[in-house]
């Protein structure tokens, strides 16, 4: 018992060099500041900050968690993951089920046990696998469980083939794209391309009034910190270094004992979790989860996202989230048409000149200020040698 | 196996069954003998890597294995690893531990610590991290996400960074290391799980001289409490650290004796020191 209180002692433990901790402070002071000025300002003041937009720091924060998933297993341990998206449609699309069966009587059919699409589909009762899904708690395990699994199976067969690099980037493509051919289907009792939406409350909250909204907010924000946390823990604990380790050099760590497939199977695991979890987040506030979201475009794009921040430092996935969405709202706004564009341009230039990414170049540039200092300083020094001999 | 067969394997009453058994099994060198490696054969697409080859390492001995360019050498190292899977042949650790149906991870933790020719340690890790991954230690997902360093391990890493002379760079990152100091730290991950047997391939490619001498001096210290195997092609080297050479030509024994011996075989001198300038 006491070895295990000391384990688990030394597992919380928080790195002294880490920026973690001031990162969270930041992130949940933001939070707090916006939620307050959203709830207790006046609307007709200048520090009033719209719902509009707290939703929209909402979904900021749910892109950053799938960011954050796939650094864990792109930054960490070099797997590059190109079917992230379908881990966060699967995460949304439970979610959207539960949010579906909360409406209840109140659809345009009215019928208090089958949603619209059903009743328009001409179906009498409901599929087994929507039975349940109106307990949250149901609907939540399925959030962790239905990634989770889906990533166990997809790891196991994948990781234990030894299917690395580029072949197992293009699987993960194929997985993705194949859910979103199958969630197209109207026979696949997923509301089809129209998808799932027209929600109306979340356990018994209104979805549309500023309070639920503002929760689900601070409730994302929280959430991504405890997960930013608890990455940057799993990452400082040994299975982290067997992580890296496997990264740089698997077969070295084969050849002194590790079975890297299983580290690798629950690495993905617990990045598909987080994905779900930021799916089930992005459903309720952005108010619809349809096949959309699992083309393969999508999952490529949150690779761009950590790229820019600086992959392997979850912290850089974080903000690289938040900056290429922000981005992306004032661009598409301004030029609709431009904006694949300029994300295309945008992972050229990082991948030439910040191959770490923002988090990279603030190391660049203290780097530089490290070598000028000291180069002052030997000229300094020189000088003075040389006056000493005058 | 059938169903019947299983069945009847499972109602026999003079063994324990196969799942209840002990799988950490010892070593057992009754025989002084700790590597059999008997008819082995490997071809890939029609090459034979390895033809026939029949190799007997005692326990305690420095084995140098030398041979041209395609002789065997690395191919026969990684069988025994469990990196390339044989066509024929059979490879005992011990009296009775079969290594062909084990896995690199298996063998590895049975105490068969293997050191690639080029020098590959964790980069981003700093060379004390690098020792504490390659302890010898329950390496499956949970406990190693548990795990912490106690003092005897404390005191095993700093041995080894001594033996190894790595004291000075115990908190640098692997990745800054001279090429030396790499092939160093690689041999001092392998001597953390404490193996019995060390399979080490081309230990001073690219090392300077005084570099090399070291090694030697490392590598002999180390056999007798361990079984130590060393690939190389620099025959300087081997005569320095060797008592028996075995020659392999052509995926299969060639010769076997001391360096004396080695050097005046007529066999040897045509297909391999002969070429040579």
């Amino acid at each position: 018992m006491s070895s295990f209180l000391t384990n688990f002692m030394s597992f919380s433990r928080i790195n002294g060099e880490s920026k973690v901790a001031p990162f969270v402070v930041l992130l949940l002071a933001v939070t707090a500041l916006a939620s307050a000025s959203n709830l207790l300002m006046p609307q007709d003041s200048v520090f009033y900050v719209s719902t509009y937009t707290i939703t929209l720091l909402g979904k900021y924060l749910c892109y950053a968690m799938l960011a954050l998933a796939v650094d864990v297993i792109w930054g960490y341990c070099g797997i590059l993951s190109l079917g992230h998206g379908a881990f966060f449609a699967l995460g949304g699309y439970a979610m959207g089920m539960y949010l579906m069966r909360q409406i209840g009587d109140r659809g345009v059919y009215g019928n208090p046990e089958l949603p619209d699409f059903m009743v328009f589909l001409n179906w009498s009762e409901l599929p087994w696998f929507w039975q349940g899904m109106d307990q949250f708690w149901v609907a939540m395990l399925m959030v962790l469980l239905v990634p989770g699994i889906l990533a166990y199976v997809f790891g196991w067969l994948a990781f234990r083939s030894r299917v690395t690099g580029v072949y197992l980037s293009i699987m993960t493509q194929a997985l993705t794209y194949a859910l979103l051919l199958s969630f197209f289907r109207n026979e696949m009792g997923f509301g089809g391309n129209n998808g799932l939406t027209d929600f109306k409350d979340i356990i018994g909250f209104d979805l549309q009034s500023d309070n639920t909204r503002v929760s689900l907010f601070i409730i994302t924000a929280l959430l991504l910190c405890g997960l930013l946390v608890l990455s940057k823990k799993i990452m400082q604990t040994r299975f982290g270094k067997v992580i890296v380790a496997i990264r740089d050099g698997e077969s070295r760590a084969r050849f002194i004992g590790y079975r890297t497939e299983n580290y690798k199977v629950w690495l993905f695991v617990y990045s598909a979790m987080i994905a779900g979890i930021a799916g089930a987040l992005y459903v309720p506030q952005v108010g619809i989860i349809n096949p959309g979201e699992f083309s393969p475009i999508n999952s490529i794009e949150i690779v761009i996202w950590v790229a820019v921040g600086g992959r392997g430092t979850l912290i850089g996935a974080i903000i690289g989230a938040i900056l290429v969405n922000y981005a992306k709202t004032k661009f598409t706004a301004i030029m609709p048409d431009g904006w694949l564009f300029a994300l295309g341009a945008m992972f050229v230039l990082v991948t030439l000149y910040l191959p770490k990414g923002l988090m990279g170049l603030v190391a660049q540039l203290k780097d530089q200020q490290l070598q000028s200092k000291q180069r002052s300083a030997n000229n300094s020094s020189n000088e003075k040698a040389e006056e000493g001999h005058a | 196996m059938s169903i019947l067969e299983s069945t009847r394997e499972v109602m026999r009453r003079d063994q324990v069954w196969p799942f209840l058994q002990d799988h950490d099994q010892k070593v057992d060198i009754s025989h002084q003998v700790l590597l059999y490696v008997e008819g082995l054969n490997l071809s890939f697409d029609g090459f034979k890597a390895l033809n026939d080859l029949n190799l007997y390492i005692n326990d305690g001995e420095l084995r140098c294995l030398i041979g041209a360019n395609g002789a065997g050498k690395t191919t026969l190292m990684d069988v025994i690893t469990g990196k390339t899977k044989c066509d024929s042949g059979t490879v005992y650790f011990g009296q009775s531990l079969n290594l062909l149906e084990k896995d690199e991870a298996e063998i590895a933790q049975l105490g068969i610590g293997r050191k690639f020719q080029k020098p590959t340690v964790f980069e981003a890790h700093t060379v004390m991290d690098n020792l504490e991954l390659s302890l010898k230690s329950n390496k499956s997902v949970m406990p190693t996400l548990f795990a912490t360093l106690n003092s005897a391990e404390y005191d095993q890493i700093d041995h080894v960074l001594e033996t190894i002379g790595l004291k000075g760079e115990r908190m640098m990152l692997a990745g800054s290391l001279s090429h030396g100091q790499k092939q160093w730290l690689e041999i001092g991950m392998l001597l953390m799980a404490n193996p019995r047997l060390l399979l080490v391939d081309e230990p001073v490619a690219g090392m300077t001289v005084q570099e090399g001498e070291r090694t030697a001096e490392l590598l002999t210290s180390l056999a007798g409490e361990r079984t130590v195997v060393v690939v190389e092609h620099d025959m300087e080297f081997v005569r320095s650290i060797a008592r028996t050479v075995t020659v392999l030509h052509q995926g299969s024994v060639l010769a076997e004796g001391t360096m004396d011996e080695i050097q005046n075989n007529q066999d040897v001198i045509e297909v391999y020191l002969g070429e040579a300038p």
